[in-house]
């Protein structure tokens, strides 16, 4: 009898760390699918990826707290906006950077060094417009029992959509013409260019496509999460370490890599709170010197 | 046209400039006010870090984005150790264990090509942060630690050493075959390899000598700041600061990063504590318009204005 109800706790534990990596690492999934699209195709190392992150989550919080807009359809809002800064950026700031540069390479190491350029120039005037202050709302904050294990209903949510709109974007790279397009890019951009492909078009597109992920990804963090000018480069960082795991430019493998890493982060925070951070540095830099390329990659 | 002559004229010219801008620099202390010698530390602060930096960087075109790890290695040894030895001593000591971090950290990494090894470097620097914080809390239960402090005018000399030694070391090995070959391997690595450069060597030495001058700046900087904690000493920022700096200044003589950490520094001075978040903004936009506009630095800029100006076919570097 007492060994039946020691198992079933131990269950509910191990359901508990479970969802609760899942919950986090659907957000993960999602950002990082976004940095993966940005590098893997455009070959821009979006280092000011958190901050269109941080943008989504203040757009999100101030249309709630002053229109009292719903955060769900603020997606259709946020996304759309984060998406037109990032294409116009590439259309205008990376296609100069990428005609100018002698090489593939030198494209890659100053589109990186612009991005960090840009990192501060969004960050501060985030700061400027919105203060530098901790913001947050309540959202759906009921509680779910899932199993035993109990869970803010927000939480829930925000990795049903963060599932629903990864699944809706292989689709589209999978099924569309356009979707096509970007993954002849990403193969071979000078061979697409020949078959007829309108190559900056497409890879400002994609630029565009990962910051609507980041916008996304925003409003899902804000609906769950404090938010803060300066919490861009801690996502960024994550999503690093989540492209990495997945394989560079492999976005199933930025998908699977983030609910992995967030599984990861959920078992080392049960064993060792302040440690989680500190596991995802370790696991990121072993993969770089064992296995770069990933677990998807080729 | 005699050009030995012309060069020798020319070098024994550079070489009296030198001496009295060293001589200027020495003497600085005794005729000036205290917060000009606390300005010009944080700028010798920077320029070692950025000359160091552009020393690995330049030549081969591989970003690190470590820095700040091995400069707050430098901090640590100083708090660790300021108490029980003297301070040359601590300060060499800083240098040599960020030299063997950055030796340990270079034969491991430095197979890594372009992207990775910036993810590589930066990771290092918030791994060393996390880790040490984690320590510091769970393990012998504070945060921050007190560095014994020293006064101004010691800090500064010992900044003025570190800078001159610097810049022998940094001048040496750009016109030896040490600097010859790091250009080689940034320009075509396999090629460089392939004419007997020992590429690996090569580049982990002199990304180690590099790091044992941020760890011997980090080891003097923390004396000035009497308590120091891993957010202070591992600060990211220190790790972009240099690169921007470089960029800003131009990489392709010695004296450009120097005048890209000169004007950027005093622009954090006089900016930063009125309007700190304007400061960050325009430090970004200057990033974008200096990688976009400036490819070569405000030094090249300089020189393509003198060649339109005085007409010669080459820029007079």
């Amino acid at each position: 009898m007492i060994g039946k109800a020691q198992e079933a706790i131990i269950m509910v534990e191990i359901l508990d760390i479970v969802i609760a990596g899942l919950l986090m690492g659907g957000i993960y999934a999602l950002i990082a699918v976004g940095l993966s699209l940005q590098f893997g195709v455009a070959h821009v190392l979006n280092i000011a990826h958190g901050e269109f992150i941080m943008l989504g989550a203040f757009v999100t919080w101030w249309l709630y707290t002053q229109l009292g807009i719903d955060p769900l359809v603020s997606l259709a809002i946020c996304g759309p906006i984060v998406f037109i800064i990032g294409f116009v950026l590439y259309r205008t700031l990376f296609t100069r950077l990428r005609t100018s540069s002698p090489s593939p390479a030198a494209f890659e190491g100053n589109s990186m060094l612009a991005c960090f350029g840009l990192l501060f120039i969004i960050q501060n005037v985030a700061i400027l417009i919105w203060g530098a202050d901790i913001k947050g709302y309540s959202y759906l904050a009921v509680p779910v029992n899932l199993g035993g294990a109990v869970f803010a209903a927000n939480r829930l949510l925000t990795l049903g959509f963060a599932i629903i709109i990864g699944v809706v974007f292989y689709l589209f790279l999978a099924r569309t013409r356009l979707g096509k397009a970007i993954r002849a890019a990403a193969q071979d951009p000078a061979a697409a260019g020949l078959m007829g492909v309108n190559i900056n078009q497409v890879l400002a597109l994609c630029f565009g496509f990962g910051a609507l992920m980041a916008g996304f990804g925003g409003t899902l963090i804000s609906i769950s999460y404090k938010i803060q000018p300066t919490m861009g480069l801690e996502y960024t960082v994550i999503a690093l370490i989540v492209i990495v795991l997945g394989g560079l430019g492999s976005i199933p493998g930025s998908f699977l890599g983030g609910l992995l890493l967030g599984l990861v982060g959920s078992i080392v925070t049960y064993i060792e709170p302040g440690l989680s951070l500190v596991a995802y540095y370790v696991i990121f830099m072993l993969l770089l010197l064992v296995r770069p390329t990933g677990i998807l990659g080729k | 046209m005699d050009i030995s002559r012309f060069t020798s004229k020319r070098s024994v010219l550079s070489g009296s400039a030198i001496l009295i801008i060293f001589f200027l620099l020495a003497t600085f202390p005794l005729y000036s006010p205290g917060y000009t010698v606390v300005l010009l530390i944080s700028i010798f602060m920077y320029i070692i870090i950025t000359v160091s930096w552009t020393m690995f960087s330049g030549p081969t075109g591989y970003i690190s984005l470590a820095p700040a790890a091995f400069f707050g290695v430098g901090v640590y040894t100083s708090a660790l150790l300021g108490f029980v030895l003297p301070l040359p001593a601590v300060i060499g000591i800083g240098g040599l264990v960020s030299f063997c971090l950055a030796l340990l950290v270079g034969a491991l990494t430095l197979r890594l090509r372009g992207i990775y090894f910036v993810m590589f470097t930066f990771g290092l620097v918030e791994l060393l942060l996390h880790f040490i914080l984690w320590w510091e809390v769970n393990i012998t239960g504070t945060t921050g630690r007190v560095v014994p402090t020293v006064d101004n005018t010691t800090v500064y000399y010992l900044m003025v050493i570190i800078f001159a030694i610097l810049m022998l070391t940094a001048y040496f090995i750009k016109h030896s075959k040490f600097g010859l070959a790091l250009q080689s391997i940034g320009e075509y690595e396999e090629a460089a390899a392939h004419t007997g450069v020992n590429v690996t060597a090569l580049k982990t030495v002199t990304f180690a000598i590099s790091a044992f001058f941020m760890g011997a700046a980090g080891a003097t900087m923390a004396t000035r700041w009497t308590y120091i904690d891993p957010r202070i000493a591992f600060n990211p920022l220190l790790s972009f600061m240099p690169v921007l700096m470089a960029i800003f200044g131009g990489m392709g003589q010695l004296y450009g990063p120097i005048i890209g950490a000169a004007i950027f520094t005093y622009l954090e001075e006089f900016l930063i504590t009125r309007f700190p978040y304007y400061y960050m903004l325009i430090f970004g936009i200057i990033m974008v318009v200096a990688i976009l506009y400036m490819p070569d630095g405000l030094v090249g800029l300089l020189q393509k204005l003198w060649k339109r100006i005085s007409g010669t076919k080459y820029a007079d570097t």
